[in-house]
């Protein structure tokens, strides 16, 4: 009777494992093989046309995604890597560093629609209109979190010997942050900042109000700007065929940024030994 | 200094995921407790660039700060701006609707006439949240349990990657794949099987055709969240002592027994914590929710029929809202889920971080 439970119990888990697998694996080949077979070159090089004509593309989108990706990451990889930075190296251990930790995890939770209306009172109000601008500030403190936990972590990973070396060379303490610990670490910071990057990319909800969504070509910060998932949105919930093939090939150009970001992270913490030090 | 006090080496959590578990190894046992020494004390006190090594901190600071900065922003924006709704409905927003004086129907969400109520939007956002964790939460245990007790370590390290990179999907493509696959696929084949068999409970009336409605929203959440709580059942279910499964399996267990007793037992409050995350993301996912739901603010019994969810009226009315008013309540939508996911994430993570201190975290 006990090693039928035993057996039944195993049976379950490796069922339940299917069960969660195989769907997952579905949604991904499905994702990759329709975005596969939507994709061309006219995608990345032209604007959307009207509806009613075939063809045209999502440059503006992809301009917009990457102007708006650029704002988020001037704002959102300094601070959240000088928060991390305090967390490894001053705040070890210190009543303030776990709040902040705790903190950071905590708002990494808040939902991104939250955030967009936060940015949309703090930025789009007093400004008056709905600019590339703010779409950027939204997506900048959304990477703070990310960022600034995963510099913590890969600081934690270098050893104190070569802290303790740059010291004992009569290297100030700033210095020896910024050109030893930093840069010894530096692999796995990037590779976080791309994940937090690749996160904030596929990120809508913040941005319906405040980058808006543009039709046209835009790449001012005061203005309306197109991104790629807010298109992706659009054109999902319209009926006309051809918008939804656009949808697809953006999907696909989406995750294969996520797959890059996401397996880049995994090769940089799973090598384990930072190479940089060398 | 501070960082001379405690010395704490913290290894990466992927990295001891992909090691063999060696029986009679813990993680919180790893070794390479380094002391900082006394030379580095000593050098650090030195000074010889204290100003600007007293700048380089303060800054370090406050950009930590900022992110408590951020909450306390986001907090008093939402607040201001809600404040017409707060006054215009008060805490009646959350649990009355107006009454229609012609047909004696509750209207909840009039923007014409300026009728607000929350109450469908928190009835949707529970609804779809709730089902989404019953259909998630076994799966996930599942997976938890073959990963970390049975799995052949050859199959370890791609399960860990895929679930990894799908929960990195965006909501939206997730959406994409709802719209075209998820919601054709319940209205042909779920959705008539539901009707027939359970239709009697109520929960499954046949009355919309669309196949969009609460269940959608909840399968696509539960496919979303799965990804979470498996992972961090797994963490919490690692961090639990070997020491644990040897003593149980000692005394003549059978592995779903020392399963049972040694591992999920001792990793219970984690787990309720990971499902307690989960629910989290849930309550704030919007995209694609908003897709499937149907966005009609109404309350109906039946699972089939249109709702909406407080992110997804957020997410469709915001940018065209036609008043005041209008954008007042909007925000007020927008604060009390703000306060209630940062309500069950500290929590959540509370719970987690009860059972796997002394080991590794890692950000999800």
């Amino acid at each position: 009777m006990r090693t039928l439970t035993d057996g039944a119990a195993t049976g379950l888990a490796v069922l339940a494992t299917l069960l969660v697998v195989a769907p997952l694996v579905a949604i991904f080949v499905y994702l990759v093989y329709k975005g596969a077979v939507s994709l061309n070159w006219a995608f990345f090089t032209h604007n959307p046309v009207p509806v009613g004509e075939t063809g045209g593309g999502m440059a503006n989108a992809i301009v917009g995604s990457a102007i708006l990706l650029g704002v988020g990451s001037l704002i959102g990889i300094p601070i959240g890597i000088a928060g991390g930075i305090f967390l490894a190296e001053f705040g070890r251990g210190t009543r303030l560093a776990n709040a902040i930790r705790f903190t950071a995890d905590v708002l990494n939770g808040v939902p991104s629609i939250v955030m967009g209306i936060a940015v949309y009172s703090l930025v789009v109000v007093p400004q008056g209109h709905f600019s590339a601008f703010s779409g950027g500030v939204a997506l900048g403190i959304m990477m703070i979190p990310t960022v600034c936990r995963t510099t913590e972590e890969m600081l934690l990973m270098v050893p104190h010997a070569v802290r303790e070396a740059a010291l004992a060379l009569g290297v100030p303490n700033w210095r020896s942050v910024l050109s030893i610990t930093v840069r010894t670490a530096s692999a796995g910071i990037i590779t976080g900042c791309m994940l937090a990057f690749a996160r904030v990319a596929g990120e809508t909800a913040p941005l319906i109000f405040t980058a808006f969504g543009n039709v046209g070509w835009s790449e001012k910060l005061s203005e309306p700007i197109a991104a790629l998932p807010l298109q992706i949105y659009v054109y999902a919930l319209s009926p006309y065929d051809e918008w939804h093939r656009l949808a697809w090939a953006g999907a696909l150009v989406l995750i294969v940024l996520i797959v890059l970001a996401v397996s880049l992270v995994r090769y940089v913490t799973s090598r384990g030994v930072l190479k940089g030090a060398s | 200094m501070v960082i001379a006090q405690v010395p704490e080496i913290r290894f990466n959590q992927s990295q001891l995921l992909t090691e063999p578990a060696l029986p009679g190894e813990q993680p919180s046992e790893q070794p390479a407790q380094q002391e900082a020494s006394a030379i580095r004390a000593y050098l650090l006190s030195r000074g010889n660039s204290a100003l600007a090594d007293r700048g380089f901190h303060w800054l370090m600071v406050l950009c930590a700060l900022s992110i408590f900065g951020i909450v306390v922003l986001i907090a008093t924006e939402l607040v201001v701006r809600s404040r017409i709704a707060w006054g215009a409905f008060g805490l009646d927003f959350f649990y009355k609707a107006f009454i229609d004086t012609y047909t004696g129907k509750p209207i909840y969400w009039d923007p014409v006439n300026g009728h607000f109520s929350a109450l469908p939007f928190l009835y949707g956002t529970l609804v779809s949240s709730f089902l989404a964790l019953l259909l998630a939460v076994p799966l996930a245990i599942g997976v938890a349990v073959f990963l970390t007790e049975m799995c052949p370590n050859w199959l370890r390290a791609p399960l860990a990657f895929l679930t990894e990179l799908l929960a990195a999907i965006p909501s939206v493509i997730y959406g994409l794949w709802a719209v075209f696959v998820l919601v054709p696929l319940l209205k042909e084949y779920v959705n008539p099987v539901l009707i027939k068999g359970l239709g009697w409970t109520g929960f499954f009336a046949d009355d919309n055709p669309t196949g969009l409605g609460f269940l959608t929203a909840g399968v696509i959440l539960a496919i979303m969240i799965l990804p979470i709580i498996s992972s961090l059942t797994r963490e919490v279910m690692i961090a639990v002592p070997h020491s644990q499964r040897e003593a149980v399996l000692a005394l003549g267990a059978t592995r779903w027994e020392m399963i049972r007793m040694g591992v999920l037992r001792n990793a219970r409050i984690g787990i309720v914590g990971a499902v307690i995350l989960g629910l989290g993301r849930a309550l704030g996912e919007t995209m694609a929710v908003a897709m499937v739901i149907g966005n009609s603010p109404q309350i109906q019994r039946s699972l089939l029929a249109n709702g909406s969810t407080m992110s997804a009226v957020i997410a469709n009315e915001f940018a065209e809202a036609s008043s005041d008013l209008h954008l007042s309540a909007l925000m007020e939508l927008g604060l009390a889920l703000f306060i209630v996911t940062i309500i069950v994430n500290a929590f959540a993570r509370m719970l987690v971080w009860m059972v796997t201190r002394g080991t590794p975290s890692s950000v999800h």
